[in-house]
């Protein structure tokens, strides 16, 4: 028979609706509104997965997030296999496969189980330890046999095919948790007309409504409550109800981020993202989180079949699945008796066992016992009995001093045990706000809140519906700033428990696998130990045990832990303080996290407008800051260096075309606009004519080279400024950043107009030839229009600023069109070319024929260390300029001290040999190690209009070695060169004006 | 040859990319045609200029989908025209300004329009800004510089009965800001609420 765990009727799932899945192969049959947990549970399968160190058997604790051993790899279709599930949280669907992790050959029989048998070595700190010597083992034999133990469950290995969303949020009320108190502030926030986002982890808002089968809430029962208070949030258009939706981190000013998983549990998921990260800013954030049941602490109390009693209740209650047919409830507090009473209605046995005398219980006691079942008070559980299921629970009389009397064997199938309850402070913490202990709950609560955020209900210690209810609805009013305040009746909860930490035995305790952390299978001797070893500090006993550091996060262990820690050192809890909360609160998937940025979104990829006919003409292309930019254009056949090499030929003899759009440009205008430059130019500005064109070097603060560029005067009040293609943006705001805050006193005005005009370089001895036929309105003679001028008028009928400028040394023109036009034009020229064979060049030629020129680039021949006179340009500083940027800086002690490196040629004494760049020069290779570094190779190329390599660097004193030999290390040692002066080609500069 | 075209012949960079709505969410990204646009920059700047208000509130936008004009900033103002505009609409404003020291650049080419309306318009603009658009923030008549994923935008809403917006940013960002505009319509009504 299928399901035969289902019970006959109850639950919220939908019995007309059958599911089926596999789990390691075998279809499983469910209903709709089963989890994966509620469904394996329905078919009598608790053994799910291994645990990581011990690979002990290991069945379904939980119902909810805080599961630690149900971790199975989730199979959804090609590409979409996720490792370490939580079962109690997928939701069961057709086709999903499911598979348990961490065992070989199979679940059933695994032979890392032997680490069980081991575990008297694998002890607190066993790594440590172990692995400590000797020294050399470590990078061949340790390491790799750590990490490949270590991890749960296989990484994919394919990329993830689904598509994941981002979306920004503005609220004035976010509530974290639709249980009652979350509903109920939601409620209150709503009706004041404000913006509520109200979202819950679960498939379905309710929280603990939607297993509580009998309580009232005003008089009916709450499934009515909770159906209207929907239906309420639903008919007000100012609501965001997000189910399936976990905040899983509180950021600064009340930033919280919530991750919807929108397909997960869709058969055909179409073309929907997979999940939305949501990042909600509040106005006001109201925290109803729940709280985490803790196990209780005994001997093999990690049994399949063992689960947390609540748990029970809801695979009962909201699956209609019985966890078994034999069921002991073991615990110490009073909402275990909840759970039994649900069970006994359901008709199963049940027997409860309560740490706590009968005088310390409630009204729980008769109301169970009136049930008939049998309650053992003033019991402990000193064990379990079975290996991949529980068979029975061994339990015995205690007295107050931990003194147990005789042993009894409970047979069962299944174990709700109840160690009490802890807050889900996990949020507030993240949001800084502090925790306050609070005995009377024996947790820490919400104390001191840091941000604009109030926690409700069982997210604060209240564990009462009413006290839920009221609360929640108090914090929702007093969030969206009403006044209103209700009062709910309910029925009473079963409250309250006794803290217990390990549960007394009369074995050695030092003996016992009492396990505290379950996902990281730590046990409570394991705590202890570490305690014994010195380690006090409770963020001591985390990293040295890993208690509380698996991807659950030690939602149900950390109380125990901190317990057994506070025990062993005489302390209170709060002496011993407890561990911070780390987003996220629950495992976030990369694909959440990372959103759209993938692929072409990953970052912005800025083309020109000559792109698309670079890739028609065959251009590579490199990377420069978001740029993209031709970087060679080879023929058929050719690799970099010989098309670099007819490249660079082409300039030189006839002429060449280049793409220069990604200059930065910055227009300067105002009636202080050659002030401006001024100050902030090392060079001076002041008489430069309307139409003429300078070379600009600007500095830091600190007198280092920031960029440099041509500028070209417009008008009187009008300065077109170009940058480097990297440095557009730094310099805009080196600019703005004088301008706002040095000199507010000057009228100029700065505009990026770096997009709106391409920049088409035409460069070589024809340049001006080409050129003729299409410009209007210029006298283009060398008289008219000499080096270093700018012209306006018109190109192909597109109106031009034309610059007469050079970065090769050959006669070159930089046509500046509006950018829509740019490609018109730069066919119109290449046309023209063709009869003076134009071949276009790309970066690594420009960069080869700067460098035969000796033309610095910022950020090759500069690294931000770098002044104008370490690279030869002192001449350009005005020396009547009373000051600039950077000015006083350049007279510092040890930028005017002698022995600064300077910018020199090299050449080899090989020709053929290029130099690496990057590379070191020394002195004299035969001097002992570490050798005296004397500086570096910035630049090195082949240069085919020299017929041999060369290179510029930075060398300590380099002017005074004029002509002398240094050494530069290469991979197969030195290479010996010659120190000269870095322009190779036309030192005198007379093609330039041509 | 290229003469006559001139003005009309713009290659546009979104030329090529299809308008409308991609992913049949009732969002409409349309990329706008050719269109003159000046950076303004004047600190004391009166009331007006060329018939252009200079007086409204930073963050605000005034004029019609023909004519605009966006305070960015206290002294800075982004101007939208026709196309047929561009060569008088600068002259008209220096007039105006007189003596005044201020700036008129014209950005037509470095900026690019796309114009994105409909119902969830404001939700596949939250994909990637994280400005709160909700009626009260950003109600119609609205301008603010912000960011767009990792583009920097200005961002306009018009006035109409639904949402309408412009989105304008830099000529070699236009790619990836369309692209995350496409990608964000798909599925933005899809939640996990079914």
């Amino acid at each position: 028979m299928a399901q035969p765990f289902r019970l006959s009727r109850g639950g919220r799932i939908d019995r007309s609706r059958p599911v089926r899945f596999t789990f390691n192969g075998r279809t499983v049959e469910g209903f709709h509104g089963d989890s994966v947990a509620s469904a394996l549970l329905a078919n009598g399968i608790h053994l799910v997965g291994r645990s990581f160190k011990y690979h002990r058997p290991r069945g379904i604790l939980s119902h909810g997030p805080d599961e630690p051993s149900a971790l199975l790899s989730v199979d959804r279709g090609p590409g979409r296999i996720d490792p370490n599930n939580r079962a109690s949280v997928v939701e069961a669907r057709d086709g999903l496969k499911t598979l348990s992790q961490n065992h070989w050959p199979s679940l059933e029989h695994d032979i890392g189980a032997v680490n069980d048998l081991l575990s008297p070595v694998f002890v607190a700190g066993f790594y440590y330890k172990t692995f400590m010597w000797p020294r050399k083992f470590w990078d061949k034999v340790y390491e790799p046999f750590i990490r490949a133990a270590a991890g749960l469950g296989k990484a994919p290995s394919v990329p993830d095919p689904d598509r994941y969303a981002n979306r920004h949020a503005h609220c004035d009320v976010l509530v974290v948790g639709a249980g009652p108190a979350g509903l109920s502030a939601a409620l209150a926030a709503a009706r004041t007309g404000k913006r509520v986002i109200l979202a819950d982890e679960g498939p379905e808002p309710g929280g603990a409504l939607l297993h509580d089968v009998t309580a009232e809430i005003d008089g009916r029962p709450a499934a009515e409550w909770l159906s209207a208070t929907l239906a309420e949030l639903d008919s007000r258009e100012t609501v965001i109800l997000l189910p399936r939706t976990t905040a899983f981190g509180y950021y600064n000013h009340n930033h919280v981020a919530l991750a919807e998983r929108i397909t997960d549990h869709l058969p055909n998921p179409g073309t929907a993202p997979r999940e939305r990260l949501w990042q909600v800013r509040a106005e006001q954030v109201v925290l109803a989180g729940g709280s985490h049941e803790r196990p209780l602490v005994f001997a093999d109390n990690d049994r399949p079949g063992i689960l947390l009693a609540e748990s029970v209740r809801v695979f009962i209650n909201r699956y209609g699945v019985a966890p078994g047919r034999r069921i002991v409830f073991a615990t110490s507090g009073a909402s275990a008796y909840a759970a039994a009473l649900d069970a006994k209605a359901a008709g199963l046995h049940v027997t409860l066992v309560d740490l706590r005398t009968e005088s310390e219980c409630g009204p729980e006691l008769a109301r169970l016992k009136a049930t008939g079942a049998e309650v053992l008070t003033g019991h402990t559980v000193i064990g379990a009995k079975g290996t991949k299921r529980v068979t029975g629970l061994i339990v015995a009389p205690v007295d107050r001093a931990g003194r147990c009397g005789a042993r009894r064997l409970l047979p069962c199938d299944c174990v709700g045990m109840s160690g009490g309850w802890t807050p889900a402070v996990h949020l507030f913490s993240q949001s800084r706000g502090k925790l306050a202990y609070d005995e009377t709950i024996d947790a820490f609560r919400p104390g001191t809140s840091v941000q604009a955020e109030r926690s409700a209900g069982a997210s604060r210690g209240t564990y009462d519906l009413a006290g839920c209810l009221q609360e929640g609805f108090a914090a929702g009013a007093a969030a969206a700033r009403s006044e209103e305040r209700r009062n709910f009746t309910a029925s009473p909860t079963l409250t309250g428990f006794r803290p217990v930490r390990a549960m007394p035995t009369d074995v050695d305790p030092g003996k016992v696998r009492a396990f505290v952390d379950f996902q990281n299978d730590v046990t409570a001797k394991d705590i202890t130990l570490a305690v014994r070893e010195g380690f006090h500090s409770i963020e001591h006993v985390k990293r040295y045990t890993t208690t509380g550091m698996a991807t659950d996060q030690g939602k149900t262990s950390n109380m125990n832990a901190l317990g057994i820690v506070a025990g062993q050192l005489d302390k209170t809890l709060p002496g011993v303080g407890t561990t911070t909360f780390r987003p996220p609160y629950t495992p976030v998937t990369f694909g959440a996290l990372v959103g759209p940025a993938r692929h072409a979104l990953f970052d912005p990829i800025r083309t020109t407008p000559i792109h698309e006919w670079a890739e028609e003409h065959g251009a590579l292309f490199e990377n420069v800051a978001l740029w993209r930019r031709a970087w060679y254009f080879p023929k058929s056949g050719e690799d970099l260096h010989e098309a670099v090499a007819r490249e660079c030929e082409a300039v030189r003899k006839g002429v060449g075309i280049f793409d220069a759009s990604t200059l930065g440009k910055i227009e300067v205008v105002g009636p202080d606009a050659a002030e401006f430059m001024n100050r902030i130019y090392i060079n001076p500005w002041l008489k430069l004519d309307v139409g003429r064109c300078r070379y600009g070097l600007m500095l830091k603060e600190d007198g280092y080279i920031l960029d440099d560029g041509v500028v070209a005067r417009i008008a009187p009040d009008c300065f077109h400024v170009t940058t480097t293609t990297g440095g557009a943006p730094r310099v805009l705001a080196h600019m703005e950043d004088y301008l706002q805050t040095e000199w507010p006193d000057l009228r100029v005005f700065l505009t990026s107009t770096t997009e709106q005009w391409a920049v088409i370089a035409l460069q070589g001895p024809k340049a001006r030839e080409v050129i003729a036929p299409l410009v209007d309105g210029i006298d283009l003679s060398p008289e008219a229009f000499p080096h270093m001028a700018m012209r306006q008028g018109t190109i192909c009928g597109v109106p031009t600023r034309l610059f007469r400028v050079s970065f090769t040394g050959e006669l070159g023109f930089e046509i500046n069109v509006p950018s829509d036009h740019a490609r018109a034009v730069w066919e119109a020229v290449w046309k023209a070319g063709q009869a003076h064979g134009i071949t276009p060049y790309g970066t690594e030629t420009m960069h080869v024929l700067r460098a035969e020129k000796g033309y610095i680039i910022i950020g090759q021949e500069t690294d931000g260390t770098v002044t104008p006179d370490d690279v030869g340009l002192s001449g350009m500083i005005a020396k009547a300029k009373k000051d600039f940027v950077g000015k006083r800086s350049l007279a510092r002690p040890d930028v005017v001290a002698s022995g600064r490196k300077q910018l020199v040629g090299l050449v080899t004494d090989d020709p053929k040999v290029v130099l690496d760049e990057g590379a070191q020069i020394v002195d004299d290779p035969g001097q002992p190690i570490p050798m005296r570094m004397l500086g570096h190779v910035t630049s090195s190329y082949w240069s085919p209009n020299c017929g041999r390599s060369i290179a510029m660097a930075l060398v300590a004193d380099g002017r005074a070695r004029q002509g002398r030999s240094l050494h530069v290390t290469t991979p197969e040692g030195f290479a010996r060169v010659t120190v000269v002066d870095p322009v190779f080609f036309d030192p005198k500069g007379e093609r330039i004006h041509a | 040859m290229l003469e006559a075209l001139y003005r009309t012949a713009r290659a546009l960079p979104l030329g090529r990319a299809p308008a409308s709505d991609p992913a049949c969410s009732g969002v409409q990204i349309t990329p706008a045609g050719a269109e003159a646009r000046f950076a303004l920059r004047i600190r004391d700047a009166g009331a007006s200029a060329a018939g252009l208000p200079l007086d409204g509130p930073i963050n605000s936008v005034r004029g019609d989908d023909r004519r605009w004009i966006a305070r960015l900033g206290p002294d800075e103002w982004l101007i939208g025209s026709d196309e047929a505009e561009a060569d008088q609409l600068p002259a008209a404003i220096a007039a105006d300004l007189g003596e005044r020291a201020h700036a008129i650049v014209d950005v037509s080419h470095r900026n690019v329009g796309i114009d994105v309306s409909g119902p969830l318009a404001a939700a596949v603009l939250n994909a990637g800004c994280p400005l709160d658009l909700g009626d009260a923030a950003f109600p119609a008549g609205s301008a603010t510089r912000t960011l767009f994923g990792k583009a920097e935008i200005v961002l306009i809403r018009h006035d109409g009965a639904t949402p309408r917006y412009r989105v304008e940013c830099w000529r070699s960002f236009a790619t990836y800001v369309h692209g995350l505009l496409a990608e964000a319509s798909l599925g933005v009504g899809e939640t996990a609420r079914r």
